[in-house]
Formats: C-alpha cells, structure tokens, sequence
C-alpha cells in the first residue's frame, strides 16, 4: 500500500470529523437482499388525492428525467419537466448504441442479480455502495418487461425471444440491443409514456429551457430558475420538490463523446447551494472512439463498445512497421498475422478484447506511447473485423453493426469491411457527480439528482450497458418510490409563489451574472478558451495523471478562468435567442468543474477504475488501489466563491462483497 | 485524401419568426474536406464572431445523425446532397473548390422559423402526444419474454422506429405533409403485439392531429423517402392507411 504523505497527516486531522454516516446515507438495516424491499414496505406513501396538489419539478428528458416524469405523472403527481433541446426526444441519452444490462438470465449461462450486482461492484473498482448497486441489479429486470410493453424493438432471435450480446467486464451475456441504437429505442420508450402524460396535462413541457439556479426556500429545494432560450427571458417556477436529471460533465474536456449541449451547469448549480459534489475526478475514458482528425473538430464519435465482440484489437510488432504506417507507406491489410500485437488478447487472456472500458483505454495509450501507433498522428490502434467476417460472413458483421460501420465509413471516408477500423480512447462518461443518498435526495431536503448527474452507481468505472439501466432504473422504480418519503410531509405546503423574495434573488443574481458576460466584450470566442481548457484536462486530469500534472492543471484552469472572465466576447444581447451566451454560461461552470476534478483526482492517491495515477500502479502497469486509506466517496462542499471546498468522506463499507484487485488476465 | 477548399455560402438569415429574413453571403477560405458540414458552419461562426457580428443560429446537438436535431436544407436538398445520412453527418469531401453552397432551414407552414436556420418542429411532438404510444403504466407488466415477437417483425419494427423525427420529409414535401413521420411510428407500434391493440385507434388520432396542425395532405410524390436520412419506407404509409381505414370502418 502507498504510504501517506507527510502533509496529509495534518489534514487528516480536520477533514477527519467530515464524515457521512451510513445513517445520513439513509441505507435501510438488514441483509442486502432485503434492503429494497424493507425500504418500500416502510416508507411513506403519499394518497392519490394529495398526489394532485404536489408539483414536481423534473429537469432533463434524457432516460432519466423522461422516465421519472412520466412515472410520477402516471401516479398523479403534477410535474414540469424541462429541457435544452427542441423535443425531449432529442436529450443525450438518444446516442446510446450498444446496450442495456439486466439480470434476466434468458441465456441460462449462469446470470443472476448478484453477479450483475458483483461485477458491476467490482467493474467500479469497489469504489460504490453496495445498497445501491444492489438495488440497480434488483430492478434492471422489470426495466426490459417495461420497455418491452412500450414497445421497444429489442431485437430478438429467430424463436421470437429476446436476443443478448457481451459487453465488457462480464463473463456472461445480458446485454439486451435494439441494433445500434439502443438508447434511441429505450429513449423513444420513455418520450412515448411521457408524451401520453403531456397529452393529458399531467406534465407540462417546457422545451428550449436552461435550468439557471435551484431556488431554495428555508433550507428545502422549492423551484428552479430557467431561461428560456427563444427569447432569452429568466422565468420563475415553483414546485414541491425538485429533481435533476440533466446528465454528465464530460464536456468539460471540449472534445467527448457528448452531445454538443451536454453540460455541467446544473450540478455545479446545485453544488453552490450546498448539495456535495462527489468524486468530480472519476472519468471515464472510452477505448473505442474515433481519432482526432483535425483542430476544426467539434466533437469525438465513439463506436460502440459492441464492436469489441466481433472486433479484435491490435498494433504492429515491430515499430518500423508502425512507422511506415504513420508515414502512409504500409498499408494495415499488408501486415503478416505474425507481425501484429493483439496486446489485450496478450495481455488479458481471460477477458481478451473485452476487459473494461479503462483497462483498455490505458492498454491502447500505453502501446501508442511506447511508439506503436498508428493512423498519421500516431494516436491510433485498430480494431479489426476480418476475423469475424471470414467466421460469419459480411451479411451477418453488416447486420450487427451495420450502422456503425455506415457511421464510421461517412466520418472516415474509409471501408471498414475492407480495413480496420482505427480507433483511439476519449472522455466519454462522468461517473462523479452530485452525492444522493439512498433515496437519491442530496445533501439538500427536497433536491434529487437522477442518472448520469448523481454519482451513485458505478464507482470508479461504469461497465458498458450500465448508464442506461441506471438512468431508467432511477427513473420508472426507484425515484417514484423514494420521493414520496418525502412528499408525504409536504402536503400541508401550499403551492408556492414565485414572488416570494427567494426567487426574486435567486433570479437577480443569474441576471447579474449574465449581465457580467454580456459587458466584457473581450476578443476571444467562448470555443477557443473552452477548447484551451479542454487540451488541458486531457493532457493532465485524463488517463494518466501524476501530482506535478494535476498541480499544473489548478495553475492553468486558475489562468483560463482569468482569461475568460475578462476576454471573452458575446456577441448579440441576453434577452434573445443567443447561442454564445448559451455556451459562455455552460463554460464557466465546466471552469468549476475541472478544477474540482483536478483537485479530487490530486487528493486521491491511488489508482482507482478510470482514476489512474502513475505514482500508483503494480509492477505490471495495472491500477493499485489503497483501500486502507481511500475507501471513501469523496464529497466536496462548497464554501463561498474563490474559497477551497471542504471534503467530506463517505467511508464505503463492504459487508457483503470481499474485495480484491482487480484480476481480468485469468 | 485530405484537402482544402473555398467556398461561397448563401445564408438564410433571420432574426426573430416575424422578422423579414434574407440571404446574406459569406466566403470561406481553407476548408478541410475532412471537417463536417457543422464544422464548416462553427468555422463561419468563428469567423463572424471574431469580427463582432452575430453567429448563425443553427439547430445541432448530437453530431453522429441520432438526436435529429440539425435540420439544414442545402443547396436544395433537406440534410444536403449526400444519401442516408444527418447534416451533421455530412463532410466537405461533397464538396468542391470554388462552389457555392446556399444553406436555408425547413420551409414548411407547420415548421415556423425561430431565428436564422433554427425552426420549431414542436407540431412533431403533438402528433405523438396524440397517440405514438402503448397505453401502458409504469410497473405490473408482463415478463419481457411472455409474448414471442418473430423476428422479422422486430427487425421491421426496429426499421419503422429507427426515425429520428428530423422533419426532412415534411421539408422535401412539395404539400408539406408529415405522413412518413407519422406512418413511421403507427407502422412500429401496429407491427408489436404490444402495440397493436390500439393501433387503429392510435391512427386516427394522430391524423386529425397531424391535420389539426397545418400538415399538407399526402400525395404519393416519394420525396420524403428519397431524403429520408434513415431510410425509413413509404411501405409504412401504406400500412398506416389500412390502419387508418381500419378505424374508420369501425365508425
Ligand atoms: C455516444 C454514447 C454512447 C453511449 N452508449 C451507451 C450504451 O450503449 N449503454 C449504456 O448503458 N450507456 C451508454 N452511454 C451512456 C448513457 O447514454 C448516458 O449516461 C445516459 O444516457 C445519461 O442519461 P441521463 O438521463 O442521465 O442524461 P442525458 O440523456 O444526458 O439527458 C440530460 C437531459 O437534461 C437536459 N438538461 C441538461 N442541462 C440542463 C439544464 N441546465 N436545464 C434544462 N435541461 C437540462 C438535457 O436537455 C437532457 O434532456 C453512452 C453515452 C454516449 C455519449
Ligand atoms: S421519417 Fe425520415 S425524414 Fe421524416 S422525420 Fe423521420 S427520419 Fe426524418
Ligand atoms: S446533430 Fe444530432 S442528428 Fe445531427
């Protein structure tokens, strides 16, 4: 185990009374097993006649907030759902490609909701909480009844049953698809039960809204403030509850995998107004994405993690052959099966290409490090499908993934039937975000974070097919649930004004700060300095990070914040359809955000799932984690602007699970 | 190979939905044919921003052709020249030296503009609201497994509901008409067990929706197929009218 440093001994002493208990966590006593279900015979229910007086307000449209509307509607609840994008179908989530994970065992390979719990557990680097991962086991089965009901088309075999494909860090399949295009289907599930409520009126809609600030009135969470992005106008809107579901903070590197409009705002919002921030720094960073092409590029594309099925990784032997690529000289095709690598079937024998998402991503950077890359800027493997096509035949590949190669080949301009792919990792996914306890309530009363913006699930390391049975998991079976433990003391509160002076502030203060934007008048475009930021957190807060790298990351992000804030240009006025001050508002907080990432990911000295620090790996390059000193969600709070956040720990137990290193190679 | 190339554009610009708009021109030097369509388009804001003017407003969000929600219409063509694919999916490689490329949004009455090139497809979401789903609660539903779906009428399914409700049909339709969009999820749900019990209903209610909004009539021109960057079949219209009739015999 790595030792403690000297100067941490001090801090020890402070941060050492800034503990969240298993009671404020709020995890129901008894065997893990029977959590949930003790949970839901004791909690409190709200009645159908009180539903009708309580407002929800549920911001994001993505699997989460989609599903967790429509559910509280169907129940009664009165809810306002909002959204960024023109229609609710068009939230995130609709990219999802490969699939959705749940116990089902349909294919009698010895499945079971403790080992999806166990492999999700240690798939995250046991970094999780066991009451809740257990629970996410628990439901993903009645996720793939509901969806099929909707209407879903998972795709089935040829008996008419629902068909299953792998994903990695699992030794069994239980990846429910609907081609490539799974989250659009499970996406297209929920907007559809959505849709009906918004038919009858239980939810009303409210798309082109950008949450600004949570409104909070004697401590609880009681509206939201939200601009709308037509006429650029600040609007008040008050419920009994509020809950957040607006995804996760990739883009905080510029270049992810992440929808354009995908941002961070909305937790750092709640963050300022007391909810814990937790582990900012787990990352994840996708193997199999498309390569950087040129400085013009506005986004990464990544292939699905399906590919790795059917796809075998790998590089050349010899660095002269690498070489000869790079310089365009040798063709992939041209390279004798003797002469190529497949380092993860090396490496790994047992998992082979389908180890998790992290161990291949750092597997690929260490090969292209070391020289062996490929494509013309030597940041690129290949993934290679001409083993599968002589096994299986083009029709079947095509298929399979037929609209990924379609994908692939328009962005590429190359035939992947014909050449390997060429992939290389990118920032993908944010398993850090707002801290929830079991109810997925934060830190403050009335406030719940759902999906990809809470950090609940995956731990260090989100295993493929998880995200999207977590965000429909917290959204259909778990939030409907735990809400109204805390609604049922609410219903004597009268619906609320939005004159009330709280909301006034809260509204003055986004208009304050946006009237700052607007008068700087600088010369430098949002993009460029958000392009700026997001070189920076790849280069020291990516895959592999040191203490000088993430003390330099503090120093530059402390001078982009500067800049920023004194140079940027935004042209046009507020109150108007403005799409630069759209993205300046989103930038400044994805400023926040890399500086808690880099700040978390510099105070936690191991190696944990997609956290890698170079100080601490074994001798064979693998992740050494020090549970001894790092068993803990590490839970930032704010404490004023330009003050150091406080951290608190949230000591992670494991009653249930005994933990281990991880082990992929046998 | 990558290569670079100037181009002129024609731009739709308008300012607010009452605002007259018109085309303005713009010159673009040195553009990768490796970058994307909305590349080309953040270079050209780039460029208006560093001279102080206002950007283009365009509709964007996913950039890999799923979310539906770019929604150019270039040099004539929704999504620009290139088949089966988003405008955010298309590169510059379509294009040559020299050319000029006018960029304008949906022209459809049911698709009023917001600014520049950004419309309002919410017409697209109350047809749904008015019957695209299965009458179903979450909670109390059968197991995944319990109703056997041949697999071709999944995979058929899959095909109907793999539209990403970009509104280019409506956009290539010389009357306006939303009929393969709303077609494409009658045919998803009517070919579904699940779906099928109330696939007349749902028919119904969704057309008179669809006329309520001031969609065009249909007239069999094929246009919407032809732009249709998903490939999504002029078969589901036909089933969508038998449906249709359906409901209508039951009268
Ligand atoms: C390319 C890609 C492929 C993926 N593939 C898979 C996969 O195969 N399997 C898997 O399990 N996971 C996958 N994931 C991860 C998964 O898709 C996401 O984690 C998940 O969909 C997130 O869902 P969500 O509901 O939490 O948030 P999102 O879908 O991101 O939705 C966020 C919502 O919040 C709204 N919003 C955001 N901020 C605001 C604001 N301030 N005000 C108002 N509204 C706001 C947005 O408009 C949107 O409606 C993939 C991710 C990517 C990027
Ligand atoms: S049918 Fe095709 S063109 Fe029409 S909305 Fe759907 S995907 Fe777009
Ligand atoms: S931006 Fe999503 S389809 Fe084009």
């Amino acid at each position: 185990m790595a030792k403690i440093e000297e100067s941490a001994t001090t801090e020890q002493v402070t941060t050492e009374q800034r503990i969240i208990t298993v009671q404020d966590a709020k995890i129901p006593e008894g065997p893990l097993a029977e959590k949930w279900t003790r949970y839901k015979s004791s909690q409190k229910l709200v009645n159908p006649a009180n539903k009708r007086r309580l407002d929800v307000i549920v911001v994001g449209t993505g699997l989460a907030g989609a599903s967790a509307a429509a559910s509280l509607a169907e129940m009664g609840f009165n809810v306002l759902n909002f959204c960024i994008q023109d229609s609710p179908r068009r939230a995130h989530s609709i990219a999802a490609q490969g699939g959705i994970n749940a116990a089902k065992n349909y294919q009698n390979d010895g499945d079971s909701i403790y080992r999806l719990f166990y492999d999700t557990i240690k798939g995250g680097d046991y970094r999780a909480r066991e009451a809740n991962v257990y629970r996410l086991a628990e439901v993903s089965n009645d996720i793939i009844d509901q969806c099929v009901a909707q209407g879903v088309p998972f795709a089935r075999e040829y008996g008419g049953l629902l068909d299953n494909r792998s994903f990695g860090g699992a030794q069994v399949s239980r990846t429910f698809y609907a081609k490539g295009q799974t989250g659009q289907q499970l996406l297209l599930g929920a907007y559809s039960a959505l849709s009906r409520q918004i038919g009858k009126g239980s939810v009303k809609l409210f798309p082109r809204y950008e949450m600004m600030d949570v409104v909070i009135v004697d401590g609880r969470a009681r509206g939201i403030i939200a601009r709308n992005l037509v006429t650029g106008k600040l609007e008040r809107f008050s419920a009994h509850a509020v809950v957040v579901g607006t995804g996760g903070y990739g883009n905080a590197f510029f270049l992810s995998t992440n929808a354009m409009a995908s941002n961070g705002s909305a937790a750092i919002q709640m963050y300022k107004k007391g909810a814990y921030f937790a582990n900012p720094a787990y990352a994840q960073i996708h193997p199999t994405c498309i390569p950087v092409h040129g400085d013009y590029q506005s986004k990464l594309t990544l292939m699905s993690e399906s590919l790795r099925n059917d796809g075998r990784i790998w590089v050349p032997k010899k660095k002269e052959d690498a070489e000869a690529i790079r310089a365009g000289k040798l063709k992939p095709t041209e390279i004798k099966e003797e002469d190529r690598d497949y380092y993860l079937e090396r490496r790994y024998p047992a998992f082979g290409n389908l180890v998790p998402r992290d161990v291949a991503s750092r597997a690929a950077k260490e090969r292209c490090d070391a020289g062996y890359g490929v494509g013309n800027t030597g940041l690129a493997v290949y993934l290679d499908f001409s083993d599968a096509i002589k096994r299986l035949g083009e029709d079947v590949v095509r298929a399979r993934y037929g609209n990924l190669f379609q994908m692939y080949e328009k962005i590429v301009d190359d035939n992947p039937y014909k050449t390997p792919m060429m992939i290389y990792p990118a920032i993908h996914y944010t398993m850090g975000g707002i801290w929830v306890d079991y109810e997925l309530q934060t830190s403050v009363k009335g406030l719940f974070c759902i999906g990809e913006a809470n950090f609940s699930d995956h731990g260090a390391n989100r295993l493929g097919a998880s995200a999207l049975m977590q965000g429909l998991a917290d959204g259909y079976f778990i939030l409907p649930y735990t809400i109204q433990n805390y609604l049922a003391d609410q219903i004597q509160v009268p619906r609320l004004s939005t004159d009330a002076p709280e909301f006034l502030e809260a509204l003055k203060a986004v208009d304050e700060k946006i009237n700052k934007l607007m008068k700087i008048q600088g010369e430098r475009s949002v993009d460029s300095i958000h392009r700026e930021l997001g070189l920076v957190m790849w280069d020291f807060v990516g895959m592999g990070r040191t203490k000088e790298g993430l003390e330099t990351a503090l120093e530059r992000i402390k001078e982009i914040r500067n800049e920023f804030w004194n140079k940027v240009y935004i042209p046009g006025k507020s109150q108007d359809f403005n799409v630069e001050l759209e993205k300046a508002i989103r930038l400044a907080d994805f400023i926040e955000i890399g500086e808690l990432m880099a700040r978390d990911a510099l105070m936690r000295e191991e190696s944990c799932g997609g956290h890698f620090r170079e100080e601490y790996q074994t001798p064979d390059g693998e992740a050494l984690r020090n549970d001894e000193d790092f068993s803990f969600a590490s839970c930032w709070k704010y404490t004023g602007e330009g003050k150091e956040p406080e951290l608190w720990k949230e000591p992670l137990e494991y009653e249930f699970v005994k933990r281990q290193q991880r082990n992929y190679k046998a | 190979m990558e290569k670079s190339i100037n181009l002129t554009l024609k731009v739709w610009r308008q300012a607010s939905p009452t605002a007259k708009g018109k085309f303005e021109t713009y010159s673009l030097k040195n553009i990768s044919t490796d970058a994307s369509f909305l590349e080309m388009m953040d270079i050209l804001n780039e460029q208006l921003v560093k001279e102080h003017k206002e950007p283009v407003a365009f509709d964007h969000d996913c950039r890999e052709g799923i979310c539906g929600m770019c929604s150019l219409y270039i040099n004539g063509h929704p999504h620009g020249p290139d088949g089966e694919i988003t405008t955010c999916q298309l590169h510059m490689r379509n294009f040559h030296d020299g050319q000029t490329i006018t960029i304008e949004p949906w022209r459809s009455a049911a698709f009023p503009v917001i600014k520049d090139l950004v419309v309002d497809r919410g017409a697209f979401d109350k047809i749904i609201q008015a019957g695209g789903f299965v009458s179903v609660n979450t909670g109390g539903v059968p197991d995944g497994n319990a109703i056997p779906i041949p697999k071709d009428k999944a995979d058929e399914a899959m095909d109907a509901a793999s539209c990403i409700g970009c509104g280019a049909c409506v956009a290539a339709c010389k009357n306006g008409s939303a009929m393969l969009f709303l077609s494409a999820k009658v045919s998803q749900l009517a070919l579904l067990p699940q779906g099928k019990v109330e696939a007349a209903r749902r028919a119904k209610a969704m057309v008179a929706k669809m006329d309520e909004l001031g969609f065009g009539n249909c007239t069999n021109t094929g246009a919407c197929e032809a732009e249709c960057p998903k490939n999504v079949s002029l078969s589901n219209i036909a089933r969508l009218n038998r449906e249709f009739l359906k409901a209508k015999f039951k009268d």
